[in-house]
């Protein structure tokens, strides 16, 4: 019997709010935080909006010099708010034993783009020696968002970063539950952090036709499983989890938000970008997640979908749902909280399963919003446009990344 | 002059150290007095070339340890 793994902080940075409680209350609100492209001018881009993070000052979290220098891009900086954010609600402080016995697993699926952007720009105007910053190498590398987290929080143990493009921060939270199963730490700081709304992350996925083009409205862009839906989102922010061996969060008298009871990671083997044919490798996930667990599928209440707002990924999904879970998927509630936030690329994988961990612990389900027109290949409770109050024993959290990537997680409540 | 040079050093080392400008003294060690690690000095020997338009060679930037050999340096070359 694997040690048992407790959820007892919760930090969040994303484009509805920074914080945990901002962002939560304005999902149930069923808010959107898309709107258009403020960070650089877009106006030659196919794709003019993206899920930004607004009214986010680094300097509560760490130094202006900081985020000047060592911490100057966005990406570690939200990692470093949502950190401090979700230890403060953990109440750790990591002191002599337990510092040797907590790690930091925080993945991305780009790291520094806007930094790398900005300094091959002052490479060709100032040359090599004013052009780059002595920083540059560990303002842009992924793993130092886990690094430095591991050092303002006095971290000692195991420290790296997932990096599986979609599903980064969901392997990071997986990987943390492996990590304390086995016993070789008692608390992990876990998730994922993006900030690629600049013009290589705008422009890239754009290229590719990821892409919504709703210009008109922005706010009605994100549709996961609607009709109309025509590609997703891009946005930004993080989400970070202290895990927390649970026979230690209940001694030293911990908030219990749920208990992280199952993982599994695969690959589809298929293609770069396309889902594998039905799903694949999503339903072996699913299941292998569900077995992980010791759960039976329809033990499962709530599944926070991929839900990406693709023409595929959402009739796939859907599909792999149902042939997971056989006739309970029509009780199941899917939701896709992209409708609201944007797809947050690495960091979506760990804001989504930070979501089911608060909609085990509070009863609550986030609605998918801009539900209006049905899709026949798309025919599950996607709770639409409204919150629900609901009582939940266990929640699902899919992640399917680039390069077929896949990551599920299961969060079941807590019986105090 | 001298005393520009003296007060615009003191001024970048104290922005780039993010330390008070009464703190930072000519015989301030950037390492051990003003808690620097080494890429902000690294980044401090740019900011003061840029900052007088002259350029301070490796080997000589290695041996700038204080704020007073920073201030020699840069009056022995702008004056």
């Amino acid at each position: 019997m694997p040690r048992r793994v407790a959820v007892t902080g919760v930090g969040l940075v994303t484009p509805v709010g920074v914080g945990t409680e901002e962002t939560w209350r304005a999902l149930l609100r069923g808010d959107c935080g898309i709107g258009p492209i403020t960070r650089f001018d877009a106006a030659s881009f196919s794709t003019r909006f993206a899920g930004e993070v607004k009214g986010f000052d680094p300097t509560r979290w760490i130094s202006a010099r900081e985020a000047k220098a060592a911490m100057a891009d966005s990406f570690v900086q939200y990692a470093m708010a949502a950190g401090a954010m979700a230890m403060e609600d953990a109440g750790l402080v990591l002191e002599g034993a337990l510092a040797e016995r907590a790690g930091c697993f925080v993945g991305s699926g780009m790291g520094g783009v806007s930094t790398i952007e900005a300094t091959c720009q002052a490479l060709h105007a100032k040359g090599p020696r004013h052009g780059i910053s002595p920083f540059f190498v560990t303002q842009i590398a992924i793993s130092l968002a886990a690094g430095q987290l591991s050092i303002r929080h006095n971290a000692r143990g195991p420290c790296y970063s997932q990096v599986s493009a979609c599903s980064s921060g969901a392997h990071a939270i997986g990987d943390g539950l492996r990590v304390i199963q086995r016993g070789d730490a008692d608390v992990m700081l876990c998730g994922g952090t993006e900030a690629v709304v600049t013009p290589l992350g705008v422009g890239g996925f754009a290229a590719m036709h990821a892409l919504s083009t709703r210009n008109d409205a922005p706010a009605l862009a994100s549709r996961p499983f609607d009709l109309e839906r025509d590609g997703f989102v891009l946005a930004e922010g993080a989400g970070i989890l202290v895990l927390e061996e649970l026979e230690r969060a209940r001694r030293r008298g911990a908030r219990i938000y749920a208990e992280c009871k199952g993982y599994a990671a695969n690959a589809d083997a298929h293609h770069i970008t396309a889902p594998a044919v039905a799903g694949e490798g999503a339903q072996r996930c699913m299941r292998a997640a569900l077995a992980d667990a010791q759960l039976d599928g329809s033990e499962i209440d709530y599944v926070n979908a991929h839900g990406t707002s693709t023409k595929m990924n959402d009739a796939v999904e859907t599909f792999a749902i149902k042939q997971v879970f056989g006739a309970h998927a029509r009780r199941l509630m899917v939701s896709s909280t992209k409708s609201m936030t944007g797809h947050l690329i690495g960091a979506a994988g760990s804001v989504e399963g930070a979501l089911c961990v608060l909609a085990v612990a509070r009863g609550q389900v986030p609605p998918t919003i801009n539900y209006t027109t049905p899709d026949p290949d798309c025919d599950l409770d996607y709770v639409p446009n409204i919150a629900r109050d609901a009582k939940l024993r266990n929640a699902l959290s899919n992640s399917f990344g680039f390069g077929g990537t896949n990551a599920c997680l299961i969060f079941g409540r807590h019986e105090g | 002059m001298a005393e520009n040079i003296e007060e615009k050093v003191t001024k970048i080392v104290a922005e780039q150290f993010e330390v008070p400008v009464e703190k930072v003294a000519l015989s301030s060690l950037f390492l051990d007095d003003l808690k620097a690690d080494s890429l902000s000095v690294v980044e401090l020997v740019l900011a003061i070339e840029e900052a007088f338009g002259l350029e301070i060679p490796d080997e000589h930037a290695e041996k700038i340890k204080t704020v007073g050999d920073v201030v020699n340096y840069v009056k022995a070359r702008v004056q």
